[in-house]
């Protein structure tokens, strides 16, 4: 149990790392964890271009199992394609230009690195 | 640079193609695609590659890589591509120097530790470089021997991926094996063992001049497969162009190692008479890989208790003995495989195997014995020029002290006559006594006069048929040339006629 509660904070800290990143990227945070039935998305962001971006965030505490962003299969990235849209059609925005992101975070040495891949589907 | 490029080279069959392997690496989620109809083993090469690459501690790019695999029409199948995508990934990230790689062609499987393991078909895999622009080839440190027939190639033998990069980042050159020479491999196997069938031996030494193919019927324990083991022995040795032709075939098999890379030995192939036909002739589904009779190209293909090899697998043999190669269709597609042999059959008179002499203690019914060689297929028969039978030897030869010829006579022998044949056959396009053509038979390269009177007076006496009256003059020649006559005389011809007595067995 005690390692899910440090998993959990861990995911935590790397999402709001993440979302501190982009707000220095000029971008305005929208909506933080967005949940639905059907799913969650991390982050969702308006860039500075006006192009609205769904962010799922990886963290990990070492690079031992695997890159982060390895864990994001296929399948995870159709379900981000739909949630992104049911947000899109649920705030009046369909039609809008949007993008998927991802973004790994390695907790490394006490330090926290972000590595941010735009357009991944 | 975020793009690598080098070469590898895919097989199908005999025939080798230039792949140009380009591998791209862009921002996205980490995955791995692979282009250009790979099948299911190249299909694994990402995780091969991947351990070998982190366990020789050099970079896994955890992004986006796309390797494709040029023309992408081709299929291709193999683990040999491993090293040269890990190159071209390797050159994509920056990690190496890429002048050296449009010139370089890198064949080899990756073990998981970075090691790189032994391949198959090295040989003809880079027979098909000759004409590019290819200078070096990077291939396993355990196949470097079988690289040794080809010139104007720089061959770098590698163990690990680390040597690989060695030599394109400091030019460091790896050890190379050393290699013996098996130009003239010792032979265990001589004619002097065997005691007396004088007449097998001398057959034999025909049917070796001239390629002719032998049926040898005799009871069990007389003899026939010592000879017919023996057969490679006398054979003159193969051209060096044939030598790497036949080291091609059998890299492709993986037995290289067995037969000895550049030895001039024609090869000798004795499969089991439970063979299937795909052994026999080639097959397989993904790759299509040479069968007996491809293995035995330039040899001897011997198949001991022929009556007994399953309906159909000899009749196989009958499309390569008329066309001396093989053509193998697959879903895939089709391989050509050369297949000249010299087909030698042992077979026993019946199923009890005694029926000789006079047959005293034979135990099979007259029907049995009648049908036990009606097993071999009459077109096959009509492909055997000689049918010699073993008798046991006598008493007086097995308990002589006389010494036997050895093979090294006997190969003399055969290699003068061969050189006469060559010289008469060789302007008319042909090269041994067993392919000239029956028109030829009847103008240009008859027999003395009063030979071909007695051959027409067989023929009108139905002693022989008409393909017969053309089987014995082939075999006539080659006695002739054997015995340094101009032409075949009266009692070369008689001598021919006798190396097909065991026909009388089977009618």
């Amino acid at each position: 149990m005690a390692k899910n509660v440090h998993a959990d904070q861990l995911g935590k800290s790397g999402e709001l790392h993440v979302a501190r990143f982009l707000e220095h990227h000029k971008c305005r945070i929208i909506e933080r964890n967005w949940r639905i039935k059907n799913g969650e998305i991390d982050i969702i962001a308006l860039s500075p271009e006006g192009i609205y971006l769904f962010i799922e965030v990886k963290s990990r505490s070492s690079e031992a199992f695997g890159h982060p962003l390895e864990s994001i299969s296929i399948g995870k990235v159709h379900r981000l394609q739909k949630l992104a849209l049911a947000w899109l059609a649920l705030h009046g925005k369909f039609g809008s230009e949007y993008r998927i992101d991802a973004a790994a975070v390695l907790l490394r040495r006490g330090v926290f690195e972000i590595d941010y891949r735009e357009a991944v589907a | 640079m975020t793009l690598g490029a080098t070469f590898g080279v895919s097989l199908f069959g005999l025939d080798g193609n230039l792949i140009h392997i380009e591998v791209d690496i862009s921002d996205g989620l980490p995955t791995y695609s692979l282009l250009g109809l790979p099948d299911l083993a190249l299909s694994e090469s990402r995780d091969r590659i991947r351990s070998a690459l982190l366990n020789s501690h050099e970079r896994w790019p955890n992004k986006k890589v796309t390797v494709s695999l040029s023309p992408a029409w081709l299929p291709k199948s193999g683990s040999h591509f491993d090293l040269p995508i890990a190159v071209a990934l390797l050159a994509a990230q920056g990690l190496i120097p890429s002048e050296r790689l449009s010139q370089t062609v890198f064949f080899g499987e990756l073990a998981l530790d970075g090691r790189i393991r032994q391949a198959r078909g090295v040989l003809p895999a880079l027979l098909a470089l000759r004409n590019s622009e290819i200078e070096t080839a990077v291939i396993p440190f355990e196949n470097f021997s079988e690289t040794r027939l080809l010139k104007n190639l720089k061959i770098i033998p590698v163990k690990t991926i680390r040597d690989v990069l060695g030599w394109l980042r400091r030019n460091e050159i790896p050890e190379q094996p050393t290699v013996i020479d098996e130009e003239i491999k010792v032979d265990t196997k001589d004619f002097s063992e065997v005691l007396g069938q004088e007449s097998a031996k001398y057959a034999l030494e025909v049917a070796a001049v001239g390629s002719h193919h032998v049926l040898m019927i005799g009871p069990p324990g007389t003899g026939k497969t010592m000879l017919a083991e023996r057969f490679p022995t006398i054979m003159p040795p193969l051209t060096e162009d044939e030598s790497i032709q036949v080291s091609a075939i059998h890299s492709l098999s993986g037995d290289l190692q067995h037969r000895g890379i550049s030895t001039r030995q024609p090869p000798f192939v004795a499969p089991h008479h439970t063979t299937s036909r795909a052994a026999m002739i080639g097959g397989g589904s993904h790759a299509i890989k040479p069968g007996a009779c491809s293995l035995a190209h330039r040899g001897i293909l011997f198949v001991d208790e022929a009556p007994e090899c399953a309906t159909g697998v000899l009749d196989a043999l009958r499309q390569p003995l008329e066309s001396g190669a093989v053509t193998i269709s697959r879903a895939i597609g089709s391989a050509t495989f050369p297949a000249q042999f010299v087909l030698a059959l042992a077979a026993n008179p019946c199923p009890c195997g005694r029926f000789a002499g006079r047959g005293r203690a034979c135990q099979c019914t007259s029907v049995q014995v009648r049908r036990y060689l009606h097993r071999l297929s009459g077109p096959l028969l009509d492909r055997i020029d000689i049918r010699l039978q073993v008798l046991p030897p006598t008493r007086e030869s097995l308990s002589s002290h006389a010494r036997s010829e050895s093979s090294a006579e006997m190969r003399a022998r055969v290699i003068e006559a061969r050189g006469r044949s060559e010289a008469r056959l060789l302007p008319l396009g042909i090269s041994r006594n067993s392919e000239i053509p029956a028109s030829l038979l009847r103008e240009k390269l008859r027999a003395e006069r009063s030979a071909m009177v007695f051959l027409h007076g067989e023929l009108e006496k139905e002693n022989i048929t008409a393909r017969g009256f053309h089987k014995v003059l082939r075999v006539a020649w080659s006695i002739a040339d054997l015995a340094a006559h101009e032409i075949p005389s009266l009692s070369d011809v008689q001598q021919a006629m006798t190396l097909r007595e065991g026909l009388e067995l089977m009618s």
